[in-house]
């Protein structure tokens, strides 16, 4: 956090004098364990092993703050007995489909729900990257559930969650992580003792934790933690995810995404939501509890604010104008479409695949093999300059002169030149005033797709294609401005707001939503920014003039609300748990919910008020049910659905790793998305042969000094000077054993590239002990690429395409590789140097990459042997240096 | 040159009688710097920005004379950042005044070795021109059991996550409408 968020880590080193214990997990030292009490150095993709020991030390210690636990979480709930769990089935839950690699998930449902499973084959909510959807509510159950609030149940979540995790003990996070058994406690304890009604503790996490192949299952680990110990909708409490983009919250919020619309409203499903009834009702799910109740005048509203008066209740609001999704059509899916032809066109909006993404080699050939490209940028970046400038055209992949793309450069404007609102991590808007104009041929976006879209309309006018109507019957008329008549982003952020279309008033709430057509919202959970006529998220009160919420500055989605579920942070009778941790409570007095933040609450809803027989929707959540999105009123220790890799997280490998999974015979994710093209290929990992040929895990991050895909920080002087180089860092153990000199030159190879960096040898990074081996991990920034100020090797060239099944992100946080002195070959000799490696490896295009690797799905197509290791890894051993 | 005058040029006894007994501030200066006058005084105007790079959101503020940024300094008033920036904030007026920034149109003709030059309002009707002759080639009204589909995959996008909310609410907007389905955003990544 020191070195990537560095102004937000004031505030954990405002908390550590205050007396809070810093501990940093991390593969590198870092900054941040620099200063932190204890650092953890980790195997890279073994976070849930480390968690799930935490789970189990709170469990077995009875350690968990069990009034909160009782009244706020599942954990009462009788889950059915047709689950069976890891436990039984080596490492697979029940409902696995070998043929499909995903689950049926009937028999995870609570008690007497088994025949009302949301999805009852994930393979389609995978492609749909359907888990995206829960990020502003969870998924539904039907009420009411049967509960036993002794927690002694055999099948009651408390209890399944105790045997699950009862063999992620101390020994076993050793092994697995390689996290010695006195640190590991150290931090166990530390974490279960900052609990209760005085104390709470906060857990904060990035990328480290999603570019994963069980990405989504860390942070649910993370969850089942905080909620045991009561740490959630508190002060001081919480899972912080710090995101790297200065708006990714926002355009996730009102996403530039295939899947999603605007607050987390599903695009459409050709097969599931044919009608926008069917569409609704998927959100909806009549007669069940929740705020997402209202989603039809939600889901109309949106459209009524795309498609205006063209939209009405009679013909559901223009619902067929929009596309439908028929399976992946993720940005992975996407470049491997590109490659095979697929795609005419594509828009980079400030965006570096070239460098930023997974695979570097398929993003450049993807891009080599398209009938145009349009670059929006502030710099020449490395994905505009592919066919000229790339690794491929220094081995004869690409030749500019047999490159057909055509590219388009159009300058942008930077971030002092437009104004705006970006949308920070903690869901805060905060407007930019514009300072100057931009210079030359620089437009913002916002100019850019205004005008496109003008013109697009203007030579579609009177076409008689059906498929024209949904761009000519757009509203589309923003007010302009200046000399480039530059469109309005007050306009835009009023109708991102909503408004009564009669008036033209805008809505302050989104309980102002009306499914008849009056109200149209561009993003639901973002009214309220523009109330009362006034730009809520330009409010700059200082914070000498506010208390320590600072609720006037910006505003943050929903309802300015700046921590979320605080109904938790009082007692099931509505009492601040404790003085010291008073936030939102219950006023007899005056009948409502007051307190520091914006109740996360009906304001007049007494804690005793319990629904009447046969409630839905928000009528359906007692005055103790403090998790208001979800669908049972309750955190989820347990998730029933919603999670397509099980309802709760267990370790598995990671796609590429060099050992054998200590914790069940299932190897990797049994239902992570796996590509099987040409240009992709996965490292071997036991129980398959050949895994030693990439001996090393390797793991990349970020550099305080430089920003993501370097765009916006090799093109900077001052940053560039910083850090002028590529490098690559390694132990002194693993220099000794790889034949490397510190700042001399090291060459990495996988399955998909080789490239070079300077070698920094340093005990930042710690060999491993890890079930009876040694393990070397190697760091490297991924910044670097062939433009800019300063130039060096693509670290994510050396990454596979491999993604969570959840969210279809990549995991981009661990592979394997082999590490060699010297610089690596250029022109073709570099293509012969991978193949040498592919050809060892055994990566053919025959060969398919096991999925299962138990026998205990039954029938699957299990790969391997479930042996401890397999032979080839038992040869390593004497390379690491004997037996636990 | 009285003794007084002389030994408050002096810092050690600036320092050691002053209000900046560790010497960092008044102490430390200099005729010369004393003379000087920050450019965040004699600026024109003063923007209210946020930093660009990450989602701390740390608050910017952006100093303007004659047209142009000459300062970027953090904003003391913000309860998230208290005035501070990291070193990428802190280099934000090297990033939007740098001069390798692209302020013209660039074109690269298919199977060229160079870049030309374009006008900006050309470039916008050749890449309308483009849309909508990848819709025609790839749109597709139905699926199989002819529900609707209403959509082209012929067209993709990628980026959003350094765009303004209202930016990205325009894109999801317009390519929603085009039926191009295929928008994504470092959210992803
Ligand atoms: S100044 Fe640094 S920490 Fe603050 S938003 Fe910018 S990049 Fe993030």
């Amino acid at each position: 956090m020191a070195e990537a968020h560095p102004v937000g880590f004031q505030w954990v080193m405002e908390a550590k004098r205050r007396g809070a214990k810093v501990f940093h997990v991390d593969p590198r030292f870092t900054r941040t364990s620099a200063v932190a009490d204890s650092y953890l150095p980790i195997r890279a993709g073994t976070d849930i092993a480390l968690l799930g020991g935490v789970v189990r030390h709170i469990l077995e210690n009875e350690l968990d703050f069990r009034e909160y636990v009782l009244a706020y979480t599942n954990a009462a709930t009788i889950v059915s007995d047709q689950f069976a769990d890891t436990e039984d089935l080596d490492g697979l839950f029940s409902g696995y489909r070998p043929d499909t690699g995903s689950y049926d998930t009937s028999s995870w449902q609570y008690a007497g729900h088994e025949g009302h499973a949301e999805i009852t084959g994930t393979g389609k909510e995978r492609d749909s990257a359907a888990g995206l959807r829960h990020e502003s509510h969870g998924m539904p159950v039907p009420a009411p559930a049967q509960r036993d609030e002794t927690l002694q149940h055999p099948r009651c979540v408390y209890q399944i969650l105790r045997r699950h995790f009862a063999r992620y003990t101390p020994e076993m996070v050793e092994r697995v992580c390689g996290i010695p058994q006195d640190k590991f406690l150290e931090l166990a304890d530390a974490w279960a003792a900052n609990s209760g009604r005085e104390r709470t503790g906060a857990l904060v996490y990035s990328v480290g934790w999603t570019q994963h192949s069980v990405g989504v299952q860390y942070i649910r680990t993370g969850a089942i933690i905080q909620t045991l110990l009561g740490n959630m909708g508190r002060p001081g409490g919480g899972i912080l995810a710090l995101r790297g983009h200065a708006s990714i919250q926002g355009s996730t919020d009102i996403p530039t995404l295939y899947n999603l619309l605007p607050g987390y409203l599903p695009m459409p499903h050709h097969a599931d939501h044919e009608t926008f009834d069917d569409w609704v009702d998927s959100i909806r799910h009549p007669g069940q509890k929740g705020f997402w109740g209202d989603s039809r005048a939600y889901a109309a509203s949106l459209l009524k604010a795309y498609w205006g008066d063209a939209a009405t209740p009679e013909n559901d609001f223009c619902y067929d104008h929009l596309p439908r999704m028929t399976g992946d059509h993720g940005t992975y899916q996407q470049v491997l479409n590109m490659i095979d032809g697929k795609i005419r066109g594509y828009f980079l909006l400030g965006q570096n695949p070239a460098v930023g993404s997974a695979h570097g080699r398929a993003q450049r050939l993807g891009m080599a093999n398209l009938d145009w490209l349009v670059v929006r940028d502030l710099f020449l970046i490395e994905s505009a300059t592919f066919w000229k400038n790339s690794p491929e055209v220094a081995t004869g992949e690409i030749v500019p002169e047999q490159c057909r793309t055509e590219v388009f450069f159009l300058p942008a404007a930077s971030h002092v030149e437009k104004e705006g609102t970006f949308t920070q991590t903690q869901r805060l808007l905060q407007w930019r005033e514009k300072a100057v104009d931009p210079p030359g041929d620089a437009r913002s976006e916002l100019w850019f797709f205004y005008h496109l879209g003008r013109r697009l309309r203007e030579r579609l006018a009177g076409s008689p294609h059906p498929r024209d109507r949904a761009l000519l019957d757009l509203t589309w008329d923003y007010p302009t401005h200046g000399p480039h008549a530059e469109p309005s982003a007050e306009a835009v952020l009023r109708e991102i707001n909503g408004y009564e279309v009669a008036t033209g008033r805008p809505l302050s709430a989104f309980t102002q939503a009306r499914d008849d057509g009056s109200t149209a919202i561009g993003c639901w959970i973002y009214t309220g920014v523009y109330a009362d006529g006034v730009n809520q998220a330009a409010r700059r009160r200082s914070r000498h003039e506010q208390d320590w919420v600072a609720a006037q500055w910006g505003w943050a989605w929903p309802a300015n609300r700046r921590t979320l579920y605080n109904r938790a942070s009082a007692d099931p009778q509505g009492r601040p748990w404790s003085e010291r941790k008073k936030y939102v409570w219950w006023d007899p007095d005056a009948g409502e919910w007051t307190g520091y933040d914006v109740p996360d609450f009906e304001k007049t809803k007494p804690p005793t008020y319990r629904p009447p027989e046969g409630a839905s929707g928000v009528a359906a959540i007692a005055g103790d049910d403090a998790f208001v999105m979800q669908g049972d009123g309750k955190a989820w220790l347990y998730a029933p659905s919603g999670v397509l890799d099980g309802p709760l997280p267990a370790h598995y490998e990671p796609a590429e790793s060099p050992m054998r999974n200590p914790l069940y015979g299932q190897q990797a994710n049994p239902t992570r998305k796996v590509y099987e093209h040409p240009v992709n290929s996965v490292n071997p990992s036991p129980p398959e042969a050949h895994s030693a040929v990439f001996p090393y895990v390797f793991t990349v991050s970020r550099l305080t000094e430089h920003h993501t895909a370097g765009g916006m920080s090799r093109t900077v002087r001052p940053l560039a000077e910083l850090q002028p180089e590529m490098f690559v860092e390694v132990s002194p153990e693993l220099a000794a054993e790889a034949g490397l000199t510190h700042l001399g030159w090291a060459h990495l190879v996988s399955g998909r590239a080789a490239i070079e960096a300077k070698v920094l040898v340093t005990d930042r990074l710690t060999p491993l002990r890890v079930d009876g081996r040694i393990i070397h991990q190697l760091w490297l920034p991924y910044h670097f690429g062939t433009e800019g100020l300063v130039t060096g090797d693509s670290a994510n060239d050396l990454f596979g395409i491999t993604l969570d099944p959840n969210v279809l992100i990549q995991e981009s946080k661990v592979g394997t590789c082999d590490v060699r002195p010297g610089r690596r070959p250029t022109g073709p000799a570099l293509l012969d140097l991978v193949a040498d490696y592919r050809r060892r490896a055994g990566i053919t295009p025959q060969r398919r990459v096991p999925i299962v690797t138990t026998d205990a799905a039954g029938g699957g197509d299990a790969a391997g042997s479930t042996d401890e290791r397999s032979p080839q890894a038992s040869a390593d051993e004497h390379d690491g240096g004997g037996d636990a | 040159m009285g003794l007084r005058t002389f030994l408050a040029g002096w810092p050690v006894y600036r320092q050691l009688t002053g209000t900046d007994p560790l010497g960092r501030g008044a102490a430390a200066q200099s005729a010369r710097s004393a003379a000087l006058t920050a450019r965040t005084e004699t600026a024109d105007s003063v923007a209210r920005s946020v930093c660009p790079y990450c989602a701390v959101g740390c608050g910017q503020r952006v100093f303007v004379t004659d047209g142009r940024v000459t300062q970027i300094e953090g904003d003391p008033d913000s309860p998230i950042s208290r005035g501070r920036l990291c070193p990428k904030g802190s280099a934000s007026k090297s990033l939007v005044t740098s001069p390798l920034r692209q302020t013209t149109v660039r074109y690269r003709r298919p199977y060229a070795t160079e870049w030309e030059d374009l006008d900006l309002d050309t470039a916008l009707d050749m890449i309308a021109d483009r849309i909508l002759a990848a819709r025609e080639d790839t749109w597709e009204d139905v699926d199989d059991a002819g529900r609707p589909l209403h959509r082209t995959l012929g067209i993709s996008s990628l980026g959003g996550a350094t765009l303004d909310n209202e930016e990205n609410y325009l894109i999801k907007k317009l390519f929603t409408a085009m039926g191009a389905l295929q928008i994504e955003n470092q959210a992803r990544i």
